[in-house]
Formats: structure tokens, C-alpha cells, sequence
């Protein structure tokens, strides 16, 4: 049995109040939502925190609004909603093929959009119980002073695992914070760093209330491809967004986003690419160049080499997809 | 006068529809909803698995959906309406589900159950609410993508909800066609 430690609940209605009491209580706070992060991070003491603001009674930062140019999805957005939300499945088909892809029914009811992009890192090292992890004697993310996926390494790897941000990146979104100071907009590309302690730059005092998509041209195709062991409830021990910018027959630009390394998110961008044909070759090189620079650690189950190769298989097939190739090329009798 | 103890927060009063009724309770900010149901409502039939979210047997319906009891803050479910595994059947009588989890032999440690019913009472409700409804058994498996089994297998999980959505499905067409009939 797995008990919450005591902390104060706040309930604000309005986003003002809710601003005034983060910069009240920062960095002794955060926000909850959906809760299906934080409250298991919190009773296995995890995140150690004395006072959560509730998003769920803060109107703005929910729903789905499309204008002519973008898609605004309110943070507090329900993951289910938006995986089933007919704009998004219409203009953002990877992205609400993501949010249906994470965890199980139950998960996808409560968990948010916001909630998902602020997904704590994950590590096999952290995600344990406080005995286990001071068995071990601690790690960079977990009082410790030592990291056991890469020995001696200074900082924590731990792994961004957010199965929403690969496709938001592709699709070039924008986030937008609030806090007493004002409204920041950062796009979600930028909005991570090399540091799996804290790997989301939203500041304590801030709430994401939005983030912006804008919708893509005809000429703009992008698949999420998530690898894991069972269809449900895993988190991605793969997770690849490409995106194809084409120009009739051939390759314009685009970029592949790759999850699921370390902290941060590894973005490879294709203009040097622009003018390829769209065919099997292509495929082939995307997996190659992302086998060359993107490099998965032992810092979440399986074996990191083997989920290097699955990384190369999943943009393979996923290039196949978007330019109209079978996904798995057929195997021929001999 | 009393002082406040800093490590137990007050009690939060909040009023929520518990199987249909409407419940008043104070509950601590730190409990969660499967605490207060279990601890402080005695309703047990909610099990308390993992407590983080990984095996299902916790879940109940808030407004309809199926929901994680261990990770939902029992404060968050103001004004909203729970269901659990108690208020399945009705007037004493077991739910349909129920009846078939018991007749095709579905559950042996009976651990997992609640949870399970619970996730397939939220697929037959969506599933009679579609235009031209279909049971595949593919369907039924990602509704309980979330609820875990470690006696069953799932397989005799699977054939008593379906069971149940065909003679749904069919009592449904009988009452389309009665209604077809009518002068």
C-alpha cells in the first residue's frame, strides 16, 4: 500500500488565482491535472513537494479550438479527448495517434496534454522505491551523488518518455506559460534541456495553459511510430515523429524527432536531403542518419543497442507510410 | 483551542454522487479516492493493487469513464459521479456481466474483477451508444488495456463481455424491429 505524504491541495477557479499562488509557493509547488504522473511520483517519494495547484477547475486550459491558421489545445485537455477530437485526427493525425497510443483507457481519461509534456523523465535507477533506490545508494536524480547508466557521468540521463512531444515538435507547436509575470511562448523544441533532474523549462511560478499547432499544408506528412512491449499501459522505449515536406515527387525538407534518449528530445532536420526522391532509398537513409546520431542509453528497460536498431526500423517504416510504400517490404519466397 | 497539526492537513469537506446517491464526507487533501472508499466509505470491493496506476484493479466511473481510484485525489471528484463495483447491480441483482463472469468461469482469484467489470461496463455503454455497433473481440481486449490478470489468461474475460454485448447487440435490433413494426 502506497501512501501519499501530506501536502495542501489548492482548487483555484481562475487562472489569476492560480498564478498568485505559485509565485506565492514556488518552488514548493506544482501544478496537478490528470495526476497519473505526479501522484505515483509523489508516493513513491519521487517529487517531494508541500503544495499542488489543481488545474482541473481552470476553464482556460481546456478544450480545442481550430482557426484558419492553428489548432490551440487547452493543457488541461484530456488525452482520450484529444486522441478522439475530429480536428485533430483531421489536420494532426500523428499527434492524436500518439495521445492514443499512451498508457491504458484509464490513463488517457484522466491524463492531459499539459500533463504529458511535463511527464517526468524516466530511468530503470529512479523509477523504484525510495528502499530500493537508498539501497543503491542513490543517483544524480534520487540523493545521490552517482549515476549508474553512465559511470561517471556528471549529469542525469534519465529519459524524456513523453509519447505526445516527438509529433508536437514535428509539427512545429508552440507552448504557452503564464505566470505573474506575463504569458512566455516557447516552441516545444526549445522547451527541454540536457538535465533529467529537471528536464522541462517551465518554471515553478508558471502553468502551460496552451499549446499552438499550426495546421500543416497539404505538402507537410508526419507519422509517430511508438515501440514497446505490450500495446498498452508501457511507456515507448522507441519513439520516433517524421515529418516529410514534399514537393511533388520528391523531398522538400522535414525533420525526425526522436524520444526516449536522454532528457531531451533529438531533433535531425532533412533540408540537406531536399530534392531525394521519395522512395525506399530515402527510408533508408533517414534510418541511417538517425542510426549515426541519435543513441539510445541504458537508462530504460531493454537492451540500448537493440533499441538502437528498432529506432532505425521504426523511421524506415514510418517514411514508408507517409510516401505510400508498403510498411514492411514483402518477404519473398526463395 | 486546538492547533492545527502541520503534518495532517484538515479534513476537506466534499460532496460527490456515490452510486447514484449524493454523498457528503470530509476527506484529507492527501487521500486519495480508493482510500476514501475503502477506508472511509467501507465500500471494498474497490481493490487496492499496485497504488500507482499499472494494474487496473482500482478502477471505478467518474461520469462514466473509467478512472484510476489510486491516482485520483478523493477532493478532485467535487459534484462529479463515482461509480463503483457496488453499485453495478441493480435492486440486489447482479449486473449482466457479472452473471456471465460467474457462469463462464472469468474469474479465479477474483483480485482483478471490480476493476475488469468496471472497464467492460464502460465498453458496453459505448458500445450501445455507436451507430452500427459491432463486438470484436480486438475491442474488448484495448478497452481493458488497463485492467491486469495474472490467473485468467483474459481468455474467459474476454468471452463473458462479449457473451454479454451480443445479447445486448441482439436485444437491441429486437427492440428496432418491434419498433419497425408498430402500425
Amino acid at each position: 500500500m502506497l501512501r501519499l505524504p501530506p501536502f495542501t491541495l489548492h482548487q483555484p477557479t481562475t487562472l489569476a488565482e492560480a498564478v498568485a499562488l505559485l509565485a506565492q509557493y514556488a518552488p514548493d509547488v506544482r501544478v496537478i491535472s490528470g495526476g497519473t504522473d505526479l501522484v505515483p511520483n509523489l508516493k513513491l517519494a519521487q517529487t517531494k513537494v508541500g503544495h499542488l495547484v489543481s488545474a482541473k477547475f481552470l476553464e482556460k486550459l481546456h478544450g480545442i479550438t481550430r482557426t484558419d491558421t492553428h489548432l490551440r489545445i487547452g493543457a488541461a485537455t484530456g488525452l482520450h479527448a484529444l486522441a478522439q477530437d475530429g480536428d485533430v485526427q483531421d489536420v494532426l493525425p500523428a499527434l492524436a495517434y500518439a495521445a492514443s497510443r499512451i498508457a491504458s483507457p484509464q490513463i488517457r481519461n484522466m491524463g492531459t496534454l499539459g500533463g504529458n509534456i511535463s511527464l517526468d523523465t524516466r530511468c530503470r535507477y529512479i523509477n523504484q522505491s525510495e528502499l530500493w533506490r537508498e539501497a543503491l545508494g542513490g543517483c544524480l536524480k534520487s540523493h545521490g551523488t552517482e549515476c549508474h547508466v553512465v559511470p561517471g557521468g556528471q549529469g542525469c540521463v534519465a529519459a524524456l518518455s513523453a509519447d505526445t512531444v516527438p509529433s508536437l515538435i514535428a509539427y512545429g507547436a508552440i507552448a504557452e506559460m503564464v505566470s505573474d509575470q506575463g504569458v512566455r511562448r516557447a516552441p516545444v523544441a526549445e522547451l527541454f534541456q540536457q538535465d533529467g533532474t529537471w528536464h522541462v523549462r517551465i518554471a515553478r511560478e508558471e502553468i502551460l495553459v496552451a499549446v499552438e499547432i499550426p495546421i500543416p499544408s497539404p505538402q507537410t506528412r508526419v507519422a509517430y511510430r511508438k515501440w514497446a512491449v505490450r500495446q498498452s499501459i508501457d511507456f515507448p522505449l522507441v519513439s520516433v515523429a517524421v515529418r516529410l515536406d514534399v514537393d511533388g515527387a520528391v523531398l522538400a525538407g522535414g525533420s525526425i524527432v526522436v524520444g526516449a534518449l536522454g532528457p531531451r528530445p533529438r531533433v535531425l532536420t532533412l533540408e540537406r536531403l531536399a530534392g531525394r526522391p521519395l522512395d525506399e532509398a530515402l527510408a533508408q537513409a533517414l534510418g541511417q542518419m538517425a542510426w549515426d546520431r541519435a543513441r539510445p542509453l541504458p537508462n530504460i528497460p531493454y537492451d540500448a543497442e537493440y533499441r538502437r536498431e528498432r529506432m532505425v526500423i521504426e523511421i524506415r517504416r514510418a517514411v514508408r507510410v507517409l510516401v505510400g510504400l508498403p510498411e514492411k517490404p514483402l518477404v519473398t519466397k526463395t | 483551542m486546538t492547533v492545527a497539526d502541520p503534518t495532517t492537513p484538515a479534513p476537506v469537506l466534499v460532496h460527490l454522487h456515490l452510486n447514484g446517491e449524493p454523498t457528503s464526507v470530509a476527506v484529507p487533501p492527501h487521500w486519495t479516492l480508493l482510500e476514501l472508499l475503502r477506508y472511509g466509505l467501507n465500500l471494498t470491493g474497490t481493490k487496492q493493487g499496485c497504488d500507482k496506476g499499472d494494474c487496473g484493479t482500482c478502477t471505478v466511473r467518474i461520469d462514466g469513464e473509467p478512472q484510476l481510484a489510486c491516482l485520483t485525489l478523493a477532493v478532485e471528484v467535487r459534484d462529479r459521479h463515482v461509480e463503483t463495483v457496488e453499485g453495478l447491480g441493480v435492486g440486489g441483482e447482479p449486473h449482466p456481466l457479472q452473471e456471465a463472469f460467474a457462469r463462464v468461469g472469468a474469474a479465479q482469484c477474483g483480485f482483478c474483477t471490480p476493476g475488469m467489470l468496471m472497464s467492460a461496463s464502460a465498453y458496453l455503454d459505448d458500445l450501445s451508444l455507436q451507430d452500427a455497433p459491432v463486438v470484436r473481440r480486438e475491442d474488448i481486449a484495448a478497452a481493458l488495456g488497463g485492467n491486469l490478470c495474472r490467473c485468467t489468461g483474459y481468455t474467459k474475460i474476454l468471452q463473458a463481455i462479449e457473451e454479454v454485448a451480443q445479447s445486448v447487440l441482439a436485444r437491441q435490433q429486437d427492440l428496432a424491429t418491434s419498433d419497425a413494426e408498430e402500425p
